[in-house]
């Protein structure tokens, strides 16, 4: 390394730090971005002894610019000499970590969580823990809150009067009189007591998750909950009882419906968390009440869970759990007056037919399946028909097609686009499941249909939707029903249908083969060439170019080629300037 | 162009592009309530006697019973369910407000806590999610209370007993301590207007009468910014409590206290970068103008701050800006003016090139303003030079006439007030622009040898460039 520092003087700093202060915000953040390179003109040394010191006084800037400053210092090891002087990097990073911006604060303590590994031992108790107690006794609640994310990196790697130091502050924050404070404090709870020794879980965190999880404010104990899950995951079995879940059931009766709402959220977590003993005797009975909580919210993330806290549940008594306790809730929901507790629902009931059987899904699951494929609320169709796949494999789809059909029909003729184009998107796989014959029969004409949508968005989806048909279906399929049916709208009175035979065959004709494209496809495009409307033959020449590749040379040399030198002499300007594109991509010049 | 041919003109006349508002006015006016936990069964209030019926030596006994019936919750949700006991409560509940307003002697020290828990039994509760998951305040019509019929009653009640005159803060505040005023603060997160105003009036008696809580409230009011600016971006009352501010701050002592200084700074200040700043921003500006008028030596970090959040994109947001700046220099001391006019003009400079018409706009009518043009003039010398490349780059460039026009009459004033530094400028423009160009060149040229080099060395010893 010390070879590359001969031609530092034709850098002066103050050019390059003249750079930094640019009065233009723009060109400011630019340098700021490339700190690294300065820095590499600067050398080890000189970036030591002058670059940061510069830059530890010119803290007050734009956020944006902060930020990016946080962001590359915490890749600075190297630029300073290496671990051995990656403390220099400390003082900057300490009066970002002060500032009021979140963002700017939060990238501070990335960079410092970084580059704490890069500490040796001794460089850690010297220079990093001291930060952190500085920050952690800060007067304004950003130094505090900052503090919150750094006590988890230095803690494993400090002496035992540190720790115990460190033991000490991080429980100040958590009563800390500002609620931010507390909120970081109980959100590196978990994180924290991972790192500790298991008495102090069991001393310490114990009695700070307690409090935390009973603050006055909503906001400090729902991020409790989150906490209470890893600190469960450490504790022995034995213990669980006695210090996580009271606390917990608590939580899951809180006042807020914010924290039921966590509770909720958090549920698969928690149950892995305490084991399948707590699970039946406690967390069957929490979850029944979530899925009948007051607050739609609540009950939606509850939903969420439904399959994946059956899926969970311990095997031995699995099913009578389920069928017992949690399927009479899941009936209520499939009712329910919120859309999106239904729809919550929705996306994940069919995962429950797996976990249950085929008799018990036909008995039970079905009517389910089919009182949500005919809910008011196409979103829960929708989900519904994404998840079929799971009832497929144990009932298969045949059960459902009967219903399924009318629902499918329904949302493709829904007012709304966003449902048409979604309903599209599971085409393909429809067609997969249901076989060749039944889309024949039921939804060949909807994708029809969908190609002369007045929604551009729904032409192009059923465009592509047509091409992974002939993907699974097959070349010969696509002869027989669609490829006719495609090149008939090229006599479409309007020019828009027109178009969409160009991009049916743009779509089509790589999926379809040389055969059918040069026998079918070419003579259709190539007499469009002559469309009154000049977007049609521009389309034309952008077709010509797509479905070259794919004829032989034959056909390009003696139709394609003729065809576009015309329309490289369009009078339309757009006409031209594609045909004259086709001509080189081709190579037909 | 036939480019834009792909996308025809959609006619599908139930799509998600209009207008919020617009789709939402033909849906019912929302409403919503989390105070009630069903408990399935009916209720059942006794029903006493008017308390004009009684003998007055046993009207506080019956005031207190009534009291205590008032305690009882009602679900508003299910509109059938105990609609006599509704009615009855509400009955109760105005024979209660009309009692505490004309009656004497009915305010017996046992009467505190049970007015109190009356109270907090009925008002206190965990705010509803709100409808839509991005409620919108400027959009959206917000969720109003559903039992708004018994809880604008009980405000009511509390605001007359609050205000009544033979209300004892030194008895009351056993009772309404911090914890009551922590829970109060909360409830201005309200959806509903209605009741936002009420707390409104609610907190502001209880600021007057408890001494012992002024502090704290002003640090939970704090708090509450803080969390608002910096983490959520939601809360519904901002407004209010910056209009209770707005009060609070008029009567601060001089010299001002450390505590209010950095409550200017930290908090009034950054909360000109949140998002809905136009539901607030009147209230906050008459904060920023009596901090000003009461201490002029905060004009400075005041105008610092508000440059540092110059908005970048939101042009409405820079013409609001705009208005608070101009209301800033109605007040401004000349001597603080001069401390400050440098980076402000700067920054004006760019808002009148800006081409958003408005911004533009909105900065040039500060040459209306007498006031400000006296300050300019005495300090032409240094406000030209910086404003100078900025207006006559847009007399000959901006698109929009009306603004030309503005910046003729700005030139024309600038003018009269300097003649020779104007003719100055005026012969040197070009030769300026030029230097800067050759400037930008160099700029240029010294970060490609930067990169050359950071290329070498990062070929000749991997690793030194981290990735």
């Amino acid at each position: 390394m010390a070879g590359a520092e001969g031609d530092d003087s034709l850098y002066p700093i103050a050019v390059l730090i003249d750079e930094l202060r640019n009065e233009d915000v723009q060109l400011r953040l630019n340098s700021i971005k490339k700190l690294s390179t300065i820095a590499l003109a600067l050398g080890v040394e000189r970036t030591r002894t002058e670059l940061l010191p510069f830059l530890t006084d010119t803290i007050y800037d734009e956020d944006e610019v902060l930020l990016a400053l946080a962001e590359q210092l915490g890749n600075f090891t190297m630029l300073v000499g290496g671990p051995e002087y990656v403390h220099c990097l400390l003082p900057p990073l300490e009066s970002l970590a002060t500032v009021e911006e979140t963002v700017v604060r939060d990238k501070a303590v990335e960079s410092l969580r970084k580059i704490s590994q890069e500490h040796s031992p001794v460089d850690l108790e010297v220079h990093f823990e001291p930060l952190v107690k500085r920050l952690a006794s800060g007067d304004w609640f950003t130094s505090r809150t900052s503090a919150c994310g750094l006590f988890s990196v230095c803690y494993p790697r400090v002496s035992s009067t540190v720790k115990a130091e460190i033991r000490q502050h991080f429980r100040t924050l958590c009563s800390d009189d500002t609620p931010m404070v507390r909120r970081a404090a109980a959100s590196k709870l978990g994180e924290f007591a991972k790192v500790l020794e298991l008495e102090y879980v069991k001393s310490d965190i114990i009695s700070l998750f307690t409090a935390l999880a009973s603050d006055e404010q909503d906001s400090v104990r729902l991020l409790a909950v989150e906490a209470g899950v890893s600190i469960a995951t450490l504790l022995p079995q034995e213990d669980l009882e006695t210090l996580v879940m009271p606390t917990l059931r608590q939580a899951a009766e809180d006042k807020s419906w914010r924290v039921r709402y966590m509770v909720a959220d958090k549920f698969s977590e928690l149950q892995k968390a305490v084991g399948p003993e707590i699970t039946k005797n406690d967390l069957v009975p929490a979850f029944q009440n979530l899925l009948k909580d007051c607050e739609a919210e609540v009950r939606a993330a509850a939903a969420n869970k439904v399959k994946e806290f059956c899926e969970n549940l311990p095997e031995d008594g699995r099913e009578t759990i389920i069928m017992t306790h949690i399927l009479p809730c899941v009936k209520e929901l499939v009712s329910d007056t919120n859309q999106h507790v239904k729809s919550a629902l929705a996306s994940v009931i069919m995962g429950l037919s797996t976990i249950l059987g085929k008799d018990n899904t036909i008995e039970h699951l079905l009517p389910l399946f089919l009182a949500q494929l005919k809910d008011e609320c196409p979103e829960v169709r929708l989900n519904i028909i994404s998840n079929l796949d799971c009832v497929n494999e144990v009932i298969g789809i045949r059960q459902l097609s009967q219903s399924l059909l009318p629902a499918i029909v329904e949302l493709a003729e829904d007012a709304k686009w966003r449902v048409r184009l979604a309903i599209i998107e599971y085409m393909p796989l429809l067609a997969g499941q249901l076989g060749v014959e039944f889309f024949d029969e039921k939804l060949n004409s909807l994708c029809m249909a969908w190609l002369v949508d007045h929604v551009y968005a729904i032409r192009e989806a059923a465009t592509c939707n047509l091409m992974k048909l002939v993907e699974k279906f097959g070349a010969e399929w696509a002869q027989n029903t669609i490829v006719p049916k495609v090149l008939g709208m090229a006599n479409d009175p309007n020019y828009l249908h027109r178009m969409t035979t160009l991009f049916c065959i743009n779509a089509l004709s790589e999926a379809c083969g040389q055969e059918i494209t040069t026998k079918h496809m070419l003579p259709v495009v190539l007499k469009m060439s002559n469309d009154q409307v000049a977007n049609v033959r521009f389309n034309v020449a952008k077709s010509l170019q797509k479905i070259g590749p794919v004829l032989d040379s034959n056909a390009l040399q003696t139709e394609v080629k003729p065809v576009l030198e015309k329309l490289a002499t369009d009078q339309d300007m757009d006409v031209k300037y594609f045909a004259q594109e086709a001509i080189s991509v081709l190579a037909l010049a | 162009m036939s480019s834009a041919a792909a996308t025809p003109p959609s006619v599908d006349k139930v799509d998600g592009f209009s207008r919020k508002s617009v789709r939402k006015a033909k849906q019912k006016r929302s409403q919503s309530s989390s105070q009630f936990r069903s408990q399935g069964k009916p209720i059942e209030l006794a029903p006493l006697p008017l308390l004009k019926d009684v003998p007055t030596p046993e009207q506080p006994e019956l005031f207190l019973q009534k009291l205590q019936q008032c305690c009882t919750v009602f679900d508003f949700m299910d509109t059938l369910s105990d609609l006599k006991m509704k009615e009855y409560k509400r009955s109760t509940l105005n024979e209660l407000v009309d009692y505490v307003t004309v009656s004497r002697g009915y305010l017996t020290e046992q009467a505190y806590p049970e007015v109190v828990k009356m109270v907090s039994y009925n008002i206190f509760r965990t705010l509803p999610p709100s409808e839509s998951n991005e409620f919108d305040p400027e959009e959206d019509e917000p969720t109003l209370e559903a039992s708004w019929p018994h809880l604008q009653l009980v405000y009511e009640f509390f605001i007359r007993f609050l205000e009544s005159q033979e209300f004892q803060p030194s008895i009351a505040k056993k009772y309404i301590d911090q914890k009551f005023v922590l829970q109060l603060l909360e409830l201005f997160d309200s959806e509903d207007p209605r009741e936002r105003d009420y707390l409104k009036t609610v907190l502001h008696r209880i600021y007057g009468k408890f001494l012992g809580l002024r502090a704290f409230i002003r640090k939970q009011i704090n708090n509450i910014f803080l969390r608002f600016v910096y983490e959520t971006e939601h809360f519904n009352g901002v407004a209010e409590l910056l209009e209770i501010l707005g009060s609070i701050i008029n009567g601060f002592a001089l010299p001002l206290k450390a505590e209010h200084k950095q409550f200017l700074v930290k908090v009034l200040i950054p909360l000109h970068t949140v998002r809905s700043l136009s539901l607030f921003h009147a209230q906050l500006a008459y904060c920023i103008v009596q901090f000003l008028e009461k201490d002029p030596t905060l004009t400075e970090p005041v105008i610092r701050g508000l440059l540092k959040f110059w908005p970048k994109t939101c042009s409405q947001k820079e013409v609001m800006f705009l208005g608070e700046l101009e209301e800033i220099l109605d007040v401004i001391e000349p001597t603080q003016f001069v401390k400050i006019q440098e980076p402000l003009f700067k920054q004006i400079s760019r808002c009148v090139s800006s081409p958003h018409f408005q911004v533009a706009e909105r900065a040039l009518y500060y040459w209306n303003n007498e006031y400000i043009m006296s300050l300019i003039e005495e300090n032409s010398s240094v406000i030209l030079p910086i404003m100078f490349a900025s207006l006559y780059r847009i007399s000959k460039e901006h698109w929009n006439p009306a603004i030309v026009a503005l910046v003729y009459n700005v030139l024309k004033a600038f003018m009269e007030m300097n003649s020779t530094l104007f003719d100055e400028l005026t012969a040197t423009y070009k030769s300026d622009r030029q230097r800067e160009k050759k400037k930008e060149k160099e700029r240029e040229e010294l970060w490609k040898k930067l990169e050359d080099l950071e290329l070498k060395r990062g070929l000749r010893s991997d690793g030194i460039i981290p990735t």
